[in-house]
């Protein structure tokens, strides 16, 4: 069989076409680019105050007034989920930034160098995949104190080795290539292969990784809250929302609905983009969760 | 009557047509050639007879199997005739056995599938079977995994699964490509052997025209899925009557013109190793004793298998401007040996001297200045370009050896003449390697060879990937720029014909040792060592089997 | 064979040592003094020295991390400061809660998603593919502590099937403790099975793309034997893979899980613990937790050696 399936690999104005012709990427960018806008919104303008109780409307239905009805406390849901956005997306986004900061680099450095040092970095990242990663953020804002921040490191070490593991098995299948003995051939080190030729054959591995985490960072900072180990009341959040629902099922539910069906939409959105973009870019790739 | 009889095969893959009226006709105890270059169509002609397409595919037309409409039997009917009365063997043997199942399991399948034989009779079956391909039980049982083989072993049972249930027709496509010459010729030879003895058709397609010459009788030659010429091989090839043969014929045979400057030691080969010293002229590169080993496998925590020795006390030089060819079948340490040449690796033990210097043990800034005056041209086209880089920064990469850093416009146009010296031009700068087709991208990767006007260029395999046409042009650029530039060739490479083609002097490699040096039409028309006459024996040479086919037929 | 199977063991051995130094490090710089703790802000400084010294807080760090270490081998796990019971009777009691709900729920999870992924990849790009597919994108967006409340809201505050939580003890007999573990194990499943059949379907996918696939169907065999013969057992590599880290991803959705639903499990129990700082506890499970995740990547490893003859004859 000599049939290939040669794809073009950079194009821009190519890429920009299957990007709007893919169906996942575009719903995964509308929604997010939806959570973004609500998010930053809440920061001038919300239905309600949220910091405001005021006792005679509390768990009111969902109304013209109050779309998504209203808390315990009289607080109107539709406005908190909208500051909850923010929060979610602070949290998750930084903690990718701990992972890709320092799992990139390791995974990189393992690749290029091998021998010990890859032996190191591997056990080293089977030693932090042994740890469940929510019992492990559940210790650390245990021991460190409940808050966002301690989430967010919480969730960020336990991206670091995700990270490093997605990097160092995309750099292995870039070193036995051609172009890089080429490059060797023209005298340069490691260092500056990885730089110059390896790391931007991988991002799009990354890219896609990058979306997953996200994701799953969400969840965790919503399971985190929820359990009263993330985002400290006042401060809304949707996991901490869930906890208050959890003992007014039967009589106020839409507590419970909608920061839910948040999360879930956010989550969805994250998925599609990271699927559309692993599909647009490089049709072949192998996600890892 | 014929066996397979394709009349007006047309076919498309969505929107894009891949078969224009295709015909073609196997008869029993026959082979056919069908010829073409990449993308004639050739692979997708074998996959519809065996109704193996793409989903996308659709066909029109008429393709009879023993007075069977192809086209039109069911899946189930097709399933009956798949591996019992058409076997196919694939050019890639090692992808194509399933890689956790034995080979025993793999060859009795087949033949349970459609004799409904018990478990011990078709394991008798496959044995018998594995014998008949030439792997003893004694050599390979049948409860060895695909793993454990070698590439011509693997294809050995391919061919097995294929001939399991002696089929009418066997479709082998480029069923030796993967392999050196002298495998090539082992399995051209077993397939030859199964047709005479079973009264089997075979279709055998391939882009090597010596091949089919000397395999066929009957030849098909398509180009852009449309049949250009058909009929007998020897008269087809002999006449070559039609413009696209006449021109497949000669890019096949081409030998590029050279001015044979370097034939220093045309009265004594043997001498030439020592006569440039005898001259005063220093040798470019001076290889002494170089023996290159792999630690063995580990076969627990604390013991490791005997190293193999990949490069066995290896000694040669060659001089300023001479072509010197290294030719060994696959894995018998060429590759190893280019790679501790260019600095990539180290030997063992041994020094090797570039331009006088010693470039074993040295760090990659003490290498600096020899990596100017030595650059590396590799086989694959798609594989050695990086794909998320614009040309200019591709071909300019050596650039980074250079003292004095040039500016971007020095830069630029170093890579615009480079790009011109192997027939490009200066808007090719701004592109990225996946816009150019595979001769092209052959030249980008010379031009990024010779920017740094190097004394010594190492060249791995470099046209056995392309097409014969484009291989022709390429074959021509090396020689020109040996010319004009004076650069020192070492090609490595299991081809003789290229080794013919651009090469002053062959050295002949055998298991990690050069076991014959001389000048290249010496070695190749008397070769002296085993190894060079059984390289020598299997090469497919076009003039030859055209020469045999005539003589056969009076 | 033996060589791979020592490297996986040594390793395994080698993490679940550097997790237990991890987790001895990581309590050891936990603020607070435990012996205060127990005896309550009004004891005295020399009540609590005495206690300290009781307890062994005072020996040097590598003395008392070998102390823990060996006393964990020997499954003494010491005492609970705040039950004052031995940790291994509180385990003992609990486990038998979050172990049969981490296995029931895997066992659903792969019963569900197998099948799933094997079914899309069948009919990759027909309409049960994107239909399927669709369901487990979805899946894999729902927390499963939301799942679970509305599995609540829907099966016990509605339809009344099933308690809303709380857990009878297995002498109440099988069926209502079996009830009480339907819903969280659920709620822990599905989000996984959703996972778990998208990468079954990928991996069944790739696989049917390679060359020795081509070969079988040249060699007679229908589409569906060959998916059964040649293209499952290839595909469960990365399958089982999954299988392995979703074990973790279980364990750890259990303290969630058990809270939602009152299971007085190990989760809910090291969630407490952390509360009341009841480090003895918290060590405990912490290392009973991550050397279940350990033997079971073992036990990933070793399968892929029966999965795969070329692990077997490798290094």
């Amino acid at each position: 069989m000599t049939l290939r399936f040669d794809l073009p690999e950079d194009n821009f104005a190519d890429i920009l076409v299957r990007a709007f012709t893919n169906r996942s990427f575009l719903t995964g960018f509308v929604i997010t680019a939806l959570v973004a806008a609500v998010a930053i919104v809440s920061f001038f303008w919300t239905p309600f105050d949220v910091t405001r109780l005021i006792i005679a409307d509390k768990t009111q239905a969902p109304s013209p007034a109050h779309w998504f009805g209203t808390d315990h406390f009289g607080r109107d849901i539709f406005s908190m989920i909208m500051v909850g956005a923010r929060n979610s997306i602070a949290v998750a986004l930084v903690a990718v930034g701990i992972g890709m900061g320092v799992g990139v680099p390791l995974g990189a450095l393992a690749a290029a160098r091998g021998g010990i040092v890859d032996e190191a970095v591997m056990r080293l990242n089977d030693l932090v995949f042994a740890f469940p990663a929510l019992l492990s953020a559940i210790m650390i804002t245990a021991i460190f104190g409940p808050g966002a921040l301690n989430a967010i490191i919480a969730i960020g070490i336990f991206n670091i080795p995700v990270f490093a593991r997605v990097a160092r098995a995309g750099a292995l299948a870039i070193w036995p290539r051609e172009f890089i003995l080429a490059a060797r051939a023209a005298g340069k080190g490691k260092a500056l292969i990885t730089v110059e030729h390896v790391l931007p054959n991988i991002v799009t591995l990354l890219l896609v990784q990058g979306t997953i985490q996200f994701a799953l960072g969400i969840l965790a900072e919503a399971g985190l809250s929820y359990v009263g180990l993330g985002t400290q009341p006042p401060m809304p959040s949707w996991g901490r929302m869930l906890f208050d629902a959890q003992t007014r099922m039967g009589v106020a539910p839409w507590m419970a609905i909608f920061p839910g069906m948040a999360i879930v939409v956010t989550v969805l959105g994250l998925n599609l983009l990271g699927d559309g973009i692993a599909d647009i870019l490089d049709p072949k790739s192998r996600r890892q969760r | 009557m014929s066996l397979l009889e394709i009349e007006k095969l047309s076919l498309t893959i969505g929107d894009t047509p891949i078969l224009r009226d295709v015909e073609l006709s196997v008869a029993p105890g026959e082979v056919t050639g069908l010829v073409g270059e990449s993308g004639s169509g050739k692979s997708i002609t074998a996959l519809t007879v065996m109704r193996l397409l793409p989903w996308a595919a659709r066909a029109s037309g008429r393709v009879a199997f023993d007075g069977i409409d192809i086209l039109a039997a069911s899946e189930d009917q097709m399933c009956a005739l798949r591996g019992d009365d058409i076997g196919m063997v694939f050019q890639e043997p090692m992808t194509a056995l399933n890689p956790v199942k034995t080979i025993g399991e793999q060859v009795a399948e087949g033949i349970r599938w459609h004799t409904r034989a018990s478990r011990a009779d078709a394991e008798d079956r496959a044995r018998k079977m594995l014998d008949r391909v030439g792997l003893p039980p004694a050599q390979v049982p049948l409860s060895r995994y695909p793993h454990e083989l070698s590439g011509g072993q693997r294809q050995r049972v391919v061919i097995a699964i294929a001939c399991a249930l002696k089929p009418k027709l066997l479709i082998a496509d480029e069923p030796t490509t993967a392999l050196d010459v002298v495998l090539q010729a082992q399995i051209l030879d077993l397939l030859r052997d199964l047709v005479a003895e079973n009264r089997m058709g075979l279709l055998l397609i391939s882009h090597d025209l010596a091949v089919v010459t000397e395999m066929a009788e009957r030849i098909t030659i398509l180009r852009h899925g449309e049949v250009m010429e058909a009929g007998d091989t020897a008269r087809t090839l002999s006449e070559q009557l039609h413009p696209y043969t006449r021109q497949l014929a000669q890019a096949s045979m081409h030998v590029p013109a050279r001015a044979t400057t370097h034939e220093v030691g045309q009265d004594n080969p043997q001498l030439q190793v020592a006569k440039p010293l005898l001259q005063g002229a220093r040798p470019l590169l001076q290889v002494e004793s170089v023996t290159r080993d792999y630690p063995g496998r580990r076969k627990s925590l604390l013991k490791r298998a005997a190293p193999t020795r990949a490069v066995d006390d290896v000694s040669f030089s060659i001089d300023p401007g001479q072509s010197v060819a290294l030719v060994g079948r696959s894995g018998c340490g060429k590759s190893t040996l280019a790679r501790m040449v260019l600095a990539l690796d180290g030997p063992t033990s041994g020094t090797i001297r570039f331009r006088g210097e010693v470039i074993t043990g040295k760090s990659e800034a003490e290498l600096k200045p020899a990596r100017r005056d030595m650059q590396v041209v590799f086989q694959d086209p798609y594989g050695s370009f990086d794909p998320r880089q614009k040309v200019e920064k591709l071909v300019a990469e050596p650039l980074h050896v250079l003292e004095k850093k040039p500016t971007d416009a020095e830069r630029r146009e170093m890579v615009a003449k480079a790009l011109h010296d192997v027939g490009l031009g200066p808007r090719d700068m701004d592109k990225y390697p996946h816009e150019f087709s595979g001769g092209q991208r052959q030249r980008l990767s010379i031009a990024r060879a010779i920017i740094t006007r190097p004394k010594l260029v190492v060249a791995d395999e470099p046209v056995s990937a392309l097409d014969v046409s484009i291989r022709a042009q390429i074959l021509d650029l090396f020689a020109e720029l040996n010319q004009t530039l004076g650069v020192a060739y070492l090609f490595i490479t299991h081809d003789l014909t290229v080794a013919r083609a651009i090469t002053d002097q062959v050295m002949i490699m055998h298991a990690g040792k050069i076991v014959e040096r001389g000048r290249t039409s010496e070695v190749l028309d008397h070769p002296q060592s085993e190894a060079a006459k059984s390289l020598v024996a299997a090469a497919p040479d076009l003039h030859r089997a055209i020469a045999r086919r005539l003589q056969e037929q009076g | 064979m033996t060589a791979y199977l020592l490297k996986r063991l040594a390793i395994a051995l080698i993490t679940l040592v550097l997790a237990s130094m991890v987790v001895f490090a990581v309590l050891e710089i936990i603020p607070g003094d435990p012996a205060r703790l127990m005896l309550g802000m009004n004891a005295s400084a020399d009540q609590v020295e005495l206690l300290r010294n009781q307890m062994g807080l005072n020996a040097p760090l590598a003395a008392r991390y070998l102390h823990w270490a060996g006393g964990l081998l020997s499954l003494d796990f010491g005492r609970s400061y705040t039950y004052s019971v031995p940790v291994i009777d509180l385990i003992r009691e609990r486990i038998v809660v979050s172990l049969p709900l981490a296995l029931i729920a895997l066992a659903l999870s792969t019963i569900i998603a197998i099948p799933v992924g094997l079914f899309s990849a069948g009919r990759h790009g027909q309409a049960g593919d994107t239909i399927a597919m669709g369901a487990a994108q979805l899946g894999v967006a729902v927390p499963n502590f939301w799942f679970a409340l509305m599995l609540i809201y829907l099966f016990a505050v509605w339809l009344r099937l099933v308690p809303a939580g709380g857990f009878p003890g297995w002498s109440a007999g099988v069926w209502p403790a079996l009830k009480s573990l339907v819903l969280p194990a659920i709620a822990l499943a599905l989000p996984q099975a959703a996972i778990l059949a998208r990468v079954t379907r990928s991996a069944m996918i790739d696989v049917l793309s390679e060359d020795y696939i081509r070969t079988a169907r040249a060699k007679g065999l229908p589409y569906r034997a060959v998916l059964w013969r040649h293209a499952l057992r290839n595909a469960m590599i990365p399958v089982l893979t999954i299988l392995g880290l979703q074990f973790a991803f279980l364990l750890a959705g259990t303290i969630i899980i058990e809270n939602v639903f009152y299971l007085p499990g190990l989760g809910r129990l090291v969630f407490q613990a952390i509360t009341q700082r009841d480090l003895i506890v918290v060590e405990s499970v912490v290392m009973l937790l991550v050397a279940a995740v350990i033997a079971v990547n073992l036990l990933v490893d070793l399968s892929y050696a029966v999965v795969d003859p070329r692990l077997r004859s490798r290094q």
